[in-house]
């Protein structure tokens, strides 16, 4: 690993996407050029939260002009087969509405026409017979016995009622000093990447096989859920990834129904189908991120330091228990006691469903709805207790000898010093003079208030995580799901030039540059020698179940797979120069474009030269050391399967996240002013420093619009209220100030490089800390999301205008 | 999210308007800056059989004063209007709410009579018409006419056009000398929908404050010359005259008490701008 740090790694080096994606030569899905006779796909959606569908009557639609085909759910539930479930339930999850809908916005019919306009006109003349029934939205009210059931075949709307016990938490609460305890709700929202889902679609009679480019970003887990649906084999799937993608932040996981969907629809239309969704869709069907009601209780001493956690969480993941749910939920099994060494915890965990939109990845991923409940937590103990809340931070944090740290839970938190984190945060960031700042605009009447919050940010996902929601005895069954493969190539062509290949969907975050900055690293290039390819085909790239862009994996093990995959290539070359240079192959060194003789520059050949030998002179090659393509198959041995005592280490890497804001509240109108936001994070190795803060910075904005602006509104009969962007508010550069962003670096031994995932931290960090920072401006121990100026108003109401 | 099928016109003169508009009448839709109707065709929730392209009708364009206001003409975009180096002399006014419409972008294609035309409860030119007494000036094949901006506005996104005329341009009053001037917008982003927008004028008879955001349409009344708490009640009854509105942003209560605050800062600033 230390030859890692050397050379082009953590350095800012231009993007190599930069320039095409700014001239408007990127190549979206909507730009690539579809074969002749590419028919259009539109979808009627349903306008009811809940309802039973009488009759489709579809003729009149099927007459219209440019009309080649009509699905609805009768022919995709001939055709193909329930998408799998992520747990042991019985119930069935289609791509379309079947006898029944369930949120507004399901799809009901597709009609596949000759341009997506004549496909819309006829939409229209669908005829759909409801008759509606109640719905709820409510998940308190769904878990109750009188809510209206979603589905037949359960006996309820809660779909998992699991307990788990790690230590002694019982013990802890009954000799606990104090027990305190916070009741919150966390909202939906989801990352509105700007592009939306894409799909072309094509299916081969002959060999009943399908073939599907899409903006889809992984994990390949839902490649085996999607073949399985249309009944086939995995190789009979073909699944392409397109060159670009307009962000994604965990969203364009939930393409995969839409894929299957289009899949039908390109096999009855006998012809190739694209899908673009617009807006409306997106913001009504894609998905959302779950929505959640917590009661977190903590067994307390009276110094603040906290002996157990109790968790109740009831999660709600709309109306269908639709895959990789309920990953939200257990993503964060390891991490439940965040930054803190808590040795006993008890969580009770409900996953219930509701008339709303069916939850997927979004940014965070678990993380905002888990801190949200703790950090708040935190707070109110140091309220309650009349203690420093930076003192009962510091008192729970896992020590710095303690790592690699295992967690109650069984996380294991690879690397980190946090204690000298957040010092060197509160002394760079400047929370002393923030804190007088404070005073004087309170001694002023101003309404003034600072939040702080310590998180653990995990990265790259244990595929295993999810079965901890099975029992033992279910997973005994099953059999082992674990680990984290991650796949990079290496190869050669005949000038001797390099390409990368990277099982990877990017959208935008930058990999191709990173992947060539590694690249070029270890075979002393520099990284414009390097060309990347960063795109998946499931019938030619190497690929795992693994493989996609989510939970921040790429640094840590894709970056990681592609370090090692070069290596590889230049220890197969060294090999062949050690021959050609008559030297030793330890005794050779590749640099500046040169492989050379260690301590004898002189003594060496250009590195394409070299490297062409195995294409143009075999023979001169030594045994082993042909040196065309080397592929890597990475998984680390950390990512175990949650063991009997439901022990799970759920993410590889743990990065650690301290801020502190200064926020004042406008007693007129209730609008939230950040005055100043400081975030500071350890990442482990930075790759790209760049890249990093360009991370952070949108984290930031994110959990900037889910903390004041963004919710996706329901009314009580489950009518979707957030419709456009004029009613779901995503901040813009206007409302997001520059967030001031300081660093620390305690590498993680885990992953090839030390590098971690810094994508998501924010967004689990700066909702609870700007709520902090409200609470403690009005001195009120209950905030909800989003913080709108009518919500302050409403605070200030409830506390009296006095201050 | 693509149109019904439409018919384009692309007019070049007065009178093929009103031709179109005599034939189609309620069935057509006048596109000038198209910056709300081509979202609403897109959305499906217009669906206009033809729609009358009116910016390429040169007659339409042109800013000028004459009789004491301001004359803007149907093609006159808003980023033209802010542009004019003679407006904030002539209304100051005017100068300082048309920044706070929509963002730069959507005014440099949206026009000064279609934001009348499409008589949004928040837009800040009805309001500003409002507050000032200007008027709307329209035609038809049968003659034009002038409706005062009180009756112009007749309720959320109505106005007393009949489906057969043409805004030709709007009147807005000049300022007189002596006279003082605000504005205050609360939005929940940069360009967004006003939740509560007031203007204020004062001169030496008094203050005519004017509001947007809190019914169907802008409102004014006059506060005349009343100060502290008289003031203070003149407002609230304003306030709890207006038919406020629950929506995801706000609720009426919230507005009614933001508008009463809001007025009042308006108000004095108007009024110490005067001096």
């Amino acid at each position: 690993m230390t030859d890692a740090r050397a050379g082009w790694l953590g350095q800012s080096i231009e993007r190599v996407e930069d320039a095409a994606l700014l001239t408007g030569r990127g190549r979206f899905i909507d730009d690539l050029a579809v074969r002749p006779g590419t028919l259009h796909a539109a979808i009627l959606r349903s306008p009811h939260a809940h309802a039973i569908i009488k009759t489709i009557d579809a003729d009149a639609a099927r007459a219209a002009p440019g009309v080649a085909a009509v699905l609805t759910g009768a022919e995709v539930t001939a055709h193909s087969s329930s998408l799998p479930v992520g747990l042991r339930a019985n119930v069935k999850c289609w791509p379309i509405a079947v006898d029944r809908v369930r949120y507004a916005g399901e799809p009901v019919a597709v009609i596949v026409a000759a341009d997506r306009y004549q496909a819309e006109d006829a939409l229209e003349l669908i005829e759909v017979d409801y008759d509606p029934l109640p719905a709820v939205v409510d998940p308190s009210e769904s878990i109750a016995g009188h809510a209206p059931r979603l589905h037949e075949t359960l006996e309820s709307n809660v779909v998992s009622d699991r307990s788990f016990r790690y230590g002694d938490p019982e013990q802890a609460f009954e000799s606990a000093m104090h027990r305190i305890a916070v009741d919150v709700r966390y909202p939906r929202n989801a990352c509105t990447p700007i592009e939306t889902y894409g799909v072309i679609a094509e299916y081969d009679p002959g060999e009943n096989a399908y073939d599907v480019t899409s903006n889809f970003m992984g994990p390949f887990t839902l490649h085996a859920v999607m073949a399985r649906a249309l009944n086939v084999p995995g190789n009979r799937l073909r699944l392409r990834t397109a060159p670009d993608s307009g962000g994604s932040f965990g969203v364009k996981q939930g393409v995969f129904p839409y894929i299957v969907l289009m899949s039908l629809a390109a096999r009855m239309a006998n012809a190739p189908v694209k899908w673009i969704e617009d807006r409306l869709e997106h913001l009504a069907a894609s998905i959302s991120a779950t929505n959640r009601v917590t009661r977190l209780e903590a067994a307390v001493e009276s110094d603040g330091r906290i002996t157990a956690l109790n968790y109740d969480q009831i999660e709600d993941v709309g109306a269908h228990i639709r895959a990789p749910e309920p990953a939200t939920l257990y993503r964060m099994q390891g991490n439940m006691t965040g930054a803190y060494a808590i040795p006993n915890v008890a969580i009770r965990n409900r996953i219930v469903l509701t008339n709303k939109t069916p939850t997927g990845l979004n940014r965070g991923f678990g993380g905002p709805q888990v801190y949200f409940a703790l950090e708040r937590l935190m707070q109110r103990i140091a309220v309650e207790l009349k203690l420093d809340p930076l003192d009962v931070i510091r008192r729970n944090l896992v020590p710095a000898g303690a790592f690699p740290y295992r967690t109650a839970s069984g996380g294991l938190l690879d690397s980190g010093d946090y204690k000298a984190a957040l010092d060197c945060a509160v002394r760079k960031g400047g929370l002393t003079e923030l804190q007088s700042r404070r005073d004087k605009a309170r001694a002023q009447g101003r309404l003034y208030g600072i939040g702080m919050t310590a998180v653990v940010e995990p990265s790259i996902s244990n595929m295993g995580y999810i079965t901890a929601v099975l029992t033992p005895e279910e997973r005994q069954k099953a059999g082992p799901k674990n680990g984290a493969q991650a796949t990079a190539t290496v190869a050669v062509d005949p000038s001797g030039s390099i390409t990368a290949h990277v099982s990877s969907a990017p959208q935008g975050q930058g990999h191709r540059t990173v992947a060539a900055q590694v690249v070029a690293n270890v075979l002393g290039l520099r990284p414009s020698d390097i060309r990347v390819v960063a795109e998946t085909d499931t019938a030619r790239d190497p690929w795992s179940i693994a493989s996609g862009n989510y939970s921040s994996r790429f640094a840590g093990a894709v970056a990681g797979a592609l370090h090692l995959a070069a290596k590889q290539l230049r220890d197969k070359l060294a090999r062949t120069a050690a021959t050609r240079l008559n030297v030793k192959p330890e005794d050779i060194a590749f640099a500046e474009g040169q492989v050379m003789a260690r301590g004898n520059p002189d003594n060496a050949v250009a590195f394409g030269r070299l490297a062409a030998t195995s294409h143009w002179s075999p023979g001169l090659v030594p045994e082993g050391g042909e040196a065309l393509r080397e592929t890597v198959f990475w998984t680390p041995p950390q990512l175990e399967a949650p063991g009997d005592g439901d022990e799970t280490n759920s993410s590889l890497c743990h990065g650690f996240i301290f801020d502190f804001c200064g926020v004042e509240i406008d007693p007129v109108s209730g609008a939230l002013r950040i005055d100043k936001y400081v975030t500071m994070h350890d990442c482990g190795t930075v790759l790209h420093p760049g890249l990093v803060a360009g991370q952070v910075t949108g984290g930031f904005a994110h959990a900037l619009g889910a903390a004041i602006y963004e919710e996706f509104a329901y009314a009580p009969d489950g009518a979707f209220l957030s419709g456009t962007f004029a009613d779901y508010l995503v901040p813009t550069a206007m409302e997001v100030p520059e967030p001031v962003i300081l660093h620390f670096s305690t590498p993680s031994p885990f992953t090839p490089l030390g590098a971690k995932g810094v994508g998501e931290g924010n967004c689990m960090s700066t909702p609870v800390c700007i709520a902090n920072a409200v609470a403690d401006a009005l001195g009120v121990a209950n905030v909800k999301l989003p913080l709108t100026p009518a919500a302050i108003a409403d605070l200030l109401e409830a506390r009296g205008t006095s201050s | 999210m693509k149109p019904a099928p439409f018919d384009y016109l692309r007019a070049t003169t007065r009178a093929e308007v009103h031709e179109a508009l005599d034939a189609e009448g309620g069935d057509a839709a006048v596109m000038a800056g198209g910056q709300t109707l081509i979202p609403l065709l897109s959305m499906r929730m217009a669906r206009p059989t033809v729609l009358i392209d009116i910016m390429h009708v040169g007659e339409l364009g042109g800013i000028s004063v004459s009789d004491g206001a301001i004359r803007v003409g149907a093609s006159v975009r808003q980023a033209a209007l802010l542009d004019w180096p003679e407006l904030a002399t002539h209304q100051p006014l005017l100068a300082i709410t048309m920044p706070w419409i929509g963002h730069a972008q959507t005014r440099s294609r949206g026009t000064v009579c279609g934001s009348a035309a499409l008589a949004d409860p928040s837009a800040e030119i009805p309001l500003t018409m409002v507050t000032l007494g200007g008027e709307i000036e329209l035609s038809s094949s049968k003659g034009t006419r002038r409706v005062a901006a009180e009756d112009f506005f007749t309720g959320l996104m109505s106005t007393a056009r009949e489906d057969d005329e043409l805004i030709e341009a709007v009147h807005i009053p000049c300022s007189a000398a002596g006279t003082g001037h605000a504005f205050h917008e609360f939005a929940r982003r940069h360009g967004d929908f006003a939740i509560v927008a007031c203007a204020a004028v004062a001169d030496t008879q008094g203050t005519r404050l004017g509001v947007g955001g809190l019914g169907d349409r802008a409102y004014a009344c006059d506060v005349g010359t009343l100060e502290g708490s008289a003031l203070d009640d003149a407002l609230t009854e304003f306030a709890n005259s207006l038919d406020a509105r629950d929506d995801l942003s706000a609720s009426a209560g919230y507005r009614r008490t933001l508008m009463r605050k809001l007025g009042r800062q308006t108000i004095e600033e108007a009024r110490r701008c005067r001096a």
